[in-house]
């Protein structure tokens, strides 16, 4: 892989290269948008009313998998085909980590991003799904630059930072966000002799840690998850440079999601500017109670699963 | 005055790939700023609308009131666009006028008309202007749409198995496919050798 993902398209053949540059170039076309969580049609409905740039098909939503617990699973086939039947906006689906059979089938369903989520129960405790062999993009979750580059290497067109799924608790995005900028930052910085040896420390492979050096980001967009649940959870999390946000519980555990989504739409669009944000603040419905981090055993955390 | 100099250019910022139209800009030497509000306008002689969800755009541009003066600004010859995808849907007449666009590219367009992400593709793009074998510019499709009842007095700069991909006229330029998103700078010097006309 060059360093530099416009390259290979100025080659006039559909390459291996050209097809992860299409993955990639739908994650940049999502930026600056919200990627809402939906079980049902009429959330799908919702989300696109509301403004979501794309939706999420999935079983449960992360706060009822945490209460409900049980393993959590891709969601049913016809609820996915539903959703597809109901919105033009891309529709995105969760598979288990390495749970290869059910990529296949979100594949075949030609969903148009797939979630390999830590979110739901792992299926491989080891190993992740090879997403280069796919035509459809996947995205991944990562709390680090040596997992965000991993994932990377496996085909990951797309990263997201963890967080705390289901929470309501913003910290643990706020964490990942602070750590991944951190670590590009050292690699940038570094003089070119030590690219070996930070590799080697994080455990990622040499070329993309050379990437990552000469762009001074990941070769991929960055988008946040994980615990956002206000519009200005979703502004403060763009403000530290993630590119778009994934929402889940956050809109429909509030006690408005229709006001909520489109008010989360609004502060991630002109996520700078506090008016704007003051004003989506203000029009949000009443947020999710939620659980603190702090109230979580390791045991519960999500994030840790599929490093 | 050389011509960069002459131009100020902005790219529409509230969703989408602006960035890669900041840096295609760049690469051509002109900074392009980012565009969120009506008042960001003032000023500029350009403006890109990128490539994005159509629908979120189209919520967007309602949101933060920018319909009206889009329009008015490239009407009084003050402003030339470039659509790119999504964008391009937006220039358009749109499909059977739900939900509305600006109107101002005498073209209709199917959305997603080549299918889901599975079926995005990159391709040699027919060039126009140049006969004989073209110089193999690539055009990238995400999710595309395709123009359909095209106004035949609209100058069609390629063309993808004969049907127009990249159309062009005083003011306005629209791709259906995504120049910013490769190493190409064609239809950005294009864009920014257009020249804002009263209509």
């Amino acid at each position: 892989m060059t360093p530099d993902l416009l390259t290979p398209l100025a080659r006039p053949c559909s390459s291996a290269d050209d097809v992860f540059a299409l993955k990639v170039g739908l994650a940049r076309l999502l930026c600056g948008g919200v990627i809402l969580d939906v079980t049902t049609r009429d959330e799908a409905r919702l989300a696109e009313d509301a403004g979501a740039v794309a939706v999420m098909a999935l079983e449960r939503v992360p706060a009822d998998i945490r209460k409900e617990g049980g393993v959590a699973r891709m969601a049913a086939v016809e609820r996915i085909l539903e959703i597809q039947e109901v919105v033009t906006i891309p529709v995105m689906a969760k598979c288990r980590i390495g749970h290869l059979a059910e990529a296949r089938i979100l594949a075949e369903l030609e969903v148009d991003f797939v979630d390999e989520s830590e979110v739901l129960t792992p299926a491989d405790p080891e190993h992740h799904v090879l997403k280069h062999d796919f035509r459809v993009p996947f995205v991944c979750g990562a709390r680090s630059l040596s997992e965000a580059l991993r994932r990377i290497a496996e085909g990951a067109a797309l990263i997201r930072t963890k967080g705390e799924a289901g929470t309501g608790d913003v910290s643990e995005a706020v964490r990942h966000l602070r750590q991944l900028a951190r670590q590009i930052g050292r690699v940038r910085l570094a003089p070119r002799e030590e690219l070996p040896t930070l590799a080697k420390l994080l455990r990622a492979p040499y070329p993309l840690v050379c990437a990552v050096h000469e762009l001074g980001r990941l070769p991929v967009p960055n988008f946040a998850a994980g615990g956002i649940a206000t519009p200005a959870d979703a502004a403060l999390c763009m403000q530290l440079g993630a590119e778009a946000v994934f929402v889940g519980s956050g809109v429909f555990k509030s006690d408005a999601p229709a006001k909520t989504a489109a008010a989360i739409v609004k502060a991630t669009a002109r996520f700078r500017e506090d008016g704007i944000v003051s004003a989506a603040q203000r029009e949000s419905g009443a947020a999710m109670s939620g659980i603190a981090r702090s109230e979580l055993g390791a045991h519960q955390l999500l994030q840790t699963r599929g490093e | 005055m050389s011509r960069v100099a002459a131009v100020r250019v902005g790219v529409l910022a509230l969703q989408g790939a602006s960035a890669a139209h900041v840096n295609a800009c760049a690469r051509l030497g002109v900074e392009a700023r980012e565009v969120r509000a009506p008042r960001e306008l003032d000023g500029l002689t350009h403006l890109v609308l990128p490539g994005g969800e159509s629908t979120t755009l189209h919520h967007l541009l309602t949101l933060f009131e920018l319909w009206e003066p889009l329009r008015e600004r490239h009407r009084a010859g003050e402003l030339a666009l470039f659509g790119t995808c999504a964008g391009a849907i937006l220039l358009s007449r749109g499909c059977g006028g739900k939900p509305p666009t600006l109107g101002l590219l005498e073209a209709e367009v199917e959305r997603n008309a080549y299918g889901r992400q599975v079926d995005s593709f990159t391709r040699v793009l027919e060039l126009a202007d140049e006969p004989g074998p073209s110089a193999g510019l690539t055009g990238v499709f995400i999710r595309a749409p395709r123009f359909v009842r095209v106004d035949p007095a609209l100058h069609v700069l390629a063309r993808l198995d004969g049907e127009p991909v990249a159309l062009e006229t005083p003011g306005l330029l629209a791709t259906t496919f995504h120049p910013e998103l490769t190493a190409e700078t064609h239809f950005h010097r294009r864009f920014l050798a257009l020249r804002a006309a009263a209509v």
